[in-house]
């Protein structure tokens, strides 16, 4: 394990220099001088000079790069153009929300994907099976923007049950964390149903009946132990999709997170709290991946920790 | 992703290919069957409710939005293939050669894959679609110079298993170069599992599109895309939900058709698709 532990960390280095690299390349290319759009078209040259030498944009891109990079390995993330907050600052004080709605959409599909995947597998082939199947490739089509307005229409303006949008108590929680959550809760109920169904195939299992345990003592010791640990990876890589989903559910609801952030960064021309924001959010979701494939090989022994790099 | 066989039948071909025909019909006939033209606006009418005469009612311009879905086929097919074709390219192109030639061009290549995969969903088609600015042209680019990295791995992954196959050891005996070898004698081996991932693909596209442009980065203004009509309906979910009931329904719709063709050529042309 130790090795196979040093390998993946040696590994994480150049990613996340390749990751900041792709970020700057981005944001140096953006149209509009954020000079102009900070101090309008008519500026006076003086000042104009003053700013862009304070953003450091007077000097060559190479120069530029570099302290970047240096400002990266302390943690400073440059200055915002609009507020000129430090961005570290900005970014520390939205990710919070991020993370909560991104959690909570994780438990909300795991509380409706298990039980479906579970009853769908001992189903197999039944109404009930066909049925989720059903539900879960309408939860993965249903594009998030508009789950999202639909839930609200229902919830809020309708029945006046939940609050339209902003962050608050867990009331103001529920439907942004469905309207993320949806589209990996269908994907799971796949992916529990297959797993459980391959595990319930295995030899073991067949031993665990024929030596008389009962259905549920099968169903829980054998099948479910082993079903879950795939189900793992997935999870650690849908976490990172739903990292990215909330930039359009926090859009949609107001919530105070980092997509939001960046969206409204992204029509200010704001360009470091843009690449401050999508930064964070590759590593964060770098980082979410090495600890699931972490927690993957230590659950399940059979993994193979030779020198395969798929 | 791939269920077990024993406990499922066969995804049917006809409501994919349904959903794709209505689709391309409406894309192709939209000027024919169109109630008016897409941006005819009657600003006394704003935001009436679905009528006889305009079946899905009008937006907040007056404008027929049964009119402004069909053209909205237009844009979302148009880009939908627009950016597999450009992706598909690339991908088969880059992964080909990765697989192939291996050693230093494959290990470059699938850095900058890895890279890629480090930002998740659809982070880096916004950041580069804010970069780009908006536009069809634009939002192709965007999704399509970040959507290879499927094709790519796809691609390099079958390269790799069926290089060694006696008809390519038998090309390269005969001193064809590496360009010829691929083009020839692999590239037709990875027409089943490309067209697969390219129909699940086309679907991803229209999505993400939609999603851009529902975020205003994608196409612009007078120009009707699902996702901007998204939009615009949002500030008036209260008092005109049609506008953001149909388009939806579009997207959904559309989605769905195309999964599920996607499933069943899978099914049938027998690829093991990777997760």
């Amino acid at each position: 394990m130790l090795p196979y532990l040093s390998r993946r960390l040696a590994v994480l280095v150049p990613t996340v220099l390749g990751v900041a690299t792709v970020v700057f390349l981005l944001t140096h290319a953006m149209p509009g001088d954020p000079v102009d759009i900070m101090l309008g078209e008519y500026a006076q040259a003086a000042d104009r000079e003053a700013l862009s030498r304070r953003l450091g944009l007077d000097r060559p891109v190479s120069e530029q790069y570099l302290s970047f990079l240096s400002g990266l390995a302390r943690g400073d993330l440059g200055r915002s153009i609009q507020g000129d907050q430090p961005v570290a600052e900005l970014v520390t004080l939205h990710a919070p929300a991020t993370a909560e709605l991104a959690l909570a959409a994780l438990l909300i599909a795991i509380t409706i994907a298990l039980p479906l995947g579970l009853l769908s597998a001992w189903n197999a082939g039944g109404a009930v099976d066909r049925l989720s199947l059903a539900g879960s490739m309408l939860g993965v089509a249903v594009p998030n923007f508009w789950l999202g307005p639909m839930l609200v229409l229902l919830f809020s303006i309708h029945l006046g049950w939940l609050p339209v949008s902003g962050r608050g108590g867990a009331a103001h929680l529920v439907l942004p964390a469905l309207t993320l959550g949806t589209a990996m809760a269908g994907l799971l109920v796949r992916m529990t149903r297959s797993s459980l169904l391959e595990v319930m195939g295995e030899d073991y299992v067949r031993t665990a009946r024929a030596k008389g345990l009962g259905e549920r003592m099968v169903m829980l010791r054998h099948v479910l132990a082993n079903a879950l640990t795939p189900l793992l990876s997935v999870l650690g890589l849908q976490l990172g999709g739903l990292l990215a989903g909330a930039v359009i559910t926090e859009t949609i609801f107001a919530w105070p997170g980092l997509g939001r952030l960046m969206v409204q960064a992204i029509y200010s021309r704001d360009y470091p709290v843009v690449q401050g924001c999508v930064l964070v959010i590759a590593v964060t979701y770098v980082l979410v991946n090495l600890l699931t494939d972490l927690a993957y090989a230590w659950a399940n022994p059979r993994v193979n920790f030779g020198d395969d790099d798929d | 992703m791939t269920d077990t066989p024993r406990a499922r039948k066969r995804t049917p071909l006809l409501p994919g290919l349904l959903v794709l025909s209505l689709l391309t019909a409406g894309a192709l006939f939209a000027p024919q069957l169109a109630p008016s033209p897409p941006a005819a606006q009657s600003l006394e009418n704003g935001l009436a409710a679905p009528a006889l005469d305009h079946p899905l009612g009008r937006d907040r311009l007056g404008r027929d939005q049964l009119s402004r879905v069909l053209y909205g086929a237009r844009v979302s097919l148009g880009i939908g293939l627009g950016t597999v074709a450009l992706s598909l390219m690339l991908g088969v192109l880059l992964g080909c050669a990765a697989g192939y030639l291996g050693g230093p061009v494959d290990f470059l290549i699938m850095r900058l894959v890895d890279v890629l995969l480090a930002f998740p969903g659809l982070l880096l088609a916004i950041a580069l679609a804010a970069v780009l600015g908006p536009g069809a042209g634009n939002v192709v680019l965007a999704l399509g110079l970040t959507a290879w990295t499927s094709y790519a791995r796809l691609a390099r992954g079958e390269v790799l298993s069926l290089r060694r196959r006696e008809h390519v050891l038998a090309a390269e005996a005969m001193g064809l170069g590496p360009a010829r070898v691929v083009a020839r004698h692999l590239l037709p081996l990875l027409a089943a599992p490309l067209l697969v991932q390219a129909s699940f693909g086309v679907a991803g596209a229209i999505v993400a599109e939609s999603s851009l442009s529902f975020l205003g980065l994608g196409v612009q203004a007078p120009s009707p895309s699902w996702g901007s009509m998204l939009n615009d309906g949002r500030s008036f979910l209260l008092v005109a939900p049609h506008l953001t009931i149909f388009p939806g329904l579009a997207i959904l719709f559309t989605v769905l058709g195309l999964n599920s063709l996607g499933d069943a050529l899978r099914d049938r042309l027998d690829v093991r698709f990777p997760g």
